[in-house]
């Protein structure tokens, strides 16, 4: 596998946003009610992302380190209002359906994520590929939970009418409880798939699957580079450290 | 003052905004593993949630709105609510280091807490409360944020304990709970 391949590979299954990772959980939860309104959302993420891993990745080497963030935040901020104009004016239902969590694409974590992880680290063409394969990621597992969502929910997918005239709609897969229900089952699935084969191929590596790892087994696993649990946790536990620390000099 | 009241119960409990809008999921899941984190984590989200809701108003009401300038919001909002969270941690350092120690921890982590921009947001765009509504709706929701995850702490505390199927461990799990308690709190949608 290229390298480029190997970077959609890596966004669309191995270390996807929605099911590993986990990130970005607000937009997946809240965006679903319905297949297009999970794909519009994809969508726009996937935009945002892929640009803002673009022009990341060109500013890296004259953004100086010490406002990295400020400056990643300004570029994403400036990309979301562009995107986020373009919606309003060409696609005014879908904007209305979206509504604030369009804006809220800015605090979405995958996009600081990936700006943060890869695209201040990486060539311009490499970091487009990586936004492709994140933001397709994202879309597709969106879309799925829509459509899950919409079918057991209205009985239609995307507005086609799927399921018999006599079946009645479970509305709850609509409201927000299914919300939670229908990712949590995708999750345990995507969670069950990942976890077979990996006994086998990294025995040595010692990897540690990201949904149930705890943080104190970061230390010696393959993957903390790419997941953001063992930085987290880290900041929590040096913040608590620090705090009781000074309680100490106190006292 | 009737209507305040209207827009407190509704911010905390009606429209939770865990359960119900969706926003701040992130350290919802992350930061409620034990009951005193949690409680650390509410009360910081309360500090800067009712400020920040309060000085964006202020700005959107007296700079972008005179200047024509609403399209920056998203822009203006962020690196208001960025910058201003450092500027909380330094003065609370200095002036109540007993609050900034019980808080300490927790608040660089609240910049990134979509609650906090989608309140400034929906303040100006959806609702457009005035100043003294919008922070009255930004303290009311980040209260209702705070119960959100002490409750949540207090399951997932019990939930340890549990033999959960393997794939479910971790996230999946507090999810279904979450699922649960959105159904309970839907309940209180008919009291106003």
């Amino acid at each position: 596998m290229n390298k480029y391949s190997e970077r959609l590979y890596n966004g669309l299954i191995k270390e996807n946003p929605t099911t590993v990772m986990m990130l970005g959980m607000c937009p997946t939860l809240a965006t679903t009610t319905s297949a297009i309104n999970g794909l519009g959302m994809g969508l726009c993420t996937l935009v945002v992302l892929v640009l803002s891993n673009v022009v990341i990745s060109l500013l890296r080497k004259i953004i100086p380190d010490e406002v990295r963030i400020p400056a990643f935040i300004v570029v994403i901020a400036s990309l979301v209002t562009i995107v986020q104009f373009l919606m309003e004016g060409y696609f005014p239902a879908l904007s209305q359906s979206l509504g604030v969590y369009i804006p809220l694409i800015v605090v979405n974590c995958i996009i600081l994520g990936r700006a943060e992880a890869y695209a201040s680290k990486h060539s311009v063409g490499l970091s487009m590929f990586d936004g492709i394969g994140m933001g397709l990621g994202f879309t597709i597992a969106l879309t799925i939970l829509g459509a899950i969502r919409e079918l057991f929910g209205n009985g239609t997918i995307a507005g086609a009418q799927i399921m018999p005239k006599s079946y009645v709609p479970i509305s709850i897969f609509v409201l927000q409880p299914g919300a939670f229900f229908v990712l949590a089952i995708l999750i345990a699935v995507m969670t069950k798939i990942l976890s077979r084969p990996k006994k086998v191929k990294t025995s040595e590596e010692s990897a540690h699957d990201p949904a149930t790892c705890e943080p104190a087994d970061c230390a010696g696993c393959a993957s903390k580079g790419s997941c953001g649990k063992q930085i987290f946790a880290e900041t929590v536990k040096a913040g608590v450290k620090d705090a009781q620390g000074n309680g100490g000099d106190e006292a | 003052m009737k209507e305040l009241l209207l827009i407190a119960v509704s911010a905390a409990i009606v429209n939770n905004v865990v359960f119900s809008q969706f926003l701040g999921i992130c350290p919802f899941v992350g930061v409620s593993k034990r009951t005193d984190q949690a409680a650390g984590m509410g009360a910081a989200v309360i500090f800067v949630l009712t400020i920040s809701s309060l000085v964006a108003e202020l700005l959107y009401r007296f700079i972008l709105v005179p200047l024509h300038f609403q399209y920056l919001e998203t822009i203006v909002f962020i690196l208001v609510i960025a910058a201003m969270v450092q500027f909380v941690e330094m003065f609370l350092k200095k002036a109540v280091p007993s609050l900034y120690r019980a808080l300490g921890v927790y608040l660089p982590l609240i910049t990134t807490n979509c609650a906090v921009l989608g309140v400034a947001l929906n303040n100006v765009d959806k609702y457009d409360y005035g100043i003294l509504a919008g922070t009255v709706n930004g303290f009311a929701t980040a209260i209702g944020f705070a119960l959100a995850l002490v409750l949540m702490a207090g399951i997932r505390e019990k939930i340890e304990y549990n033999d959960i199927p393997k794939p479910f461990r971790g996230t999946a799990i507090v999810l279904v709970t979450s699922g649960l308690m959105a159904i309970a709190f839907i309940g209180f949608s008919g009291i106003i």
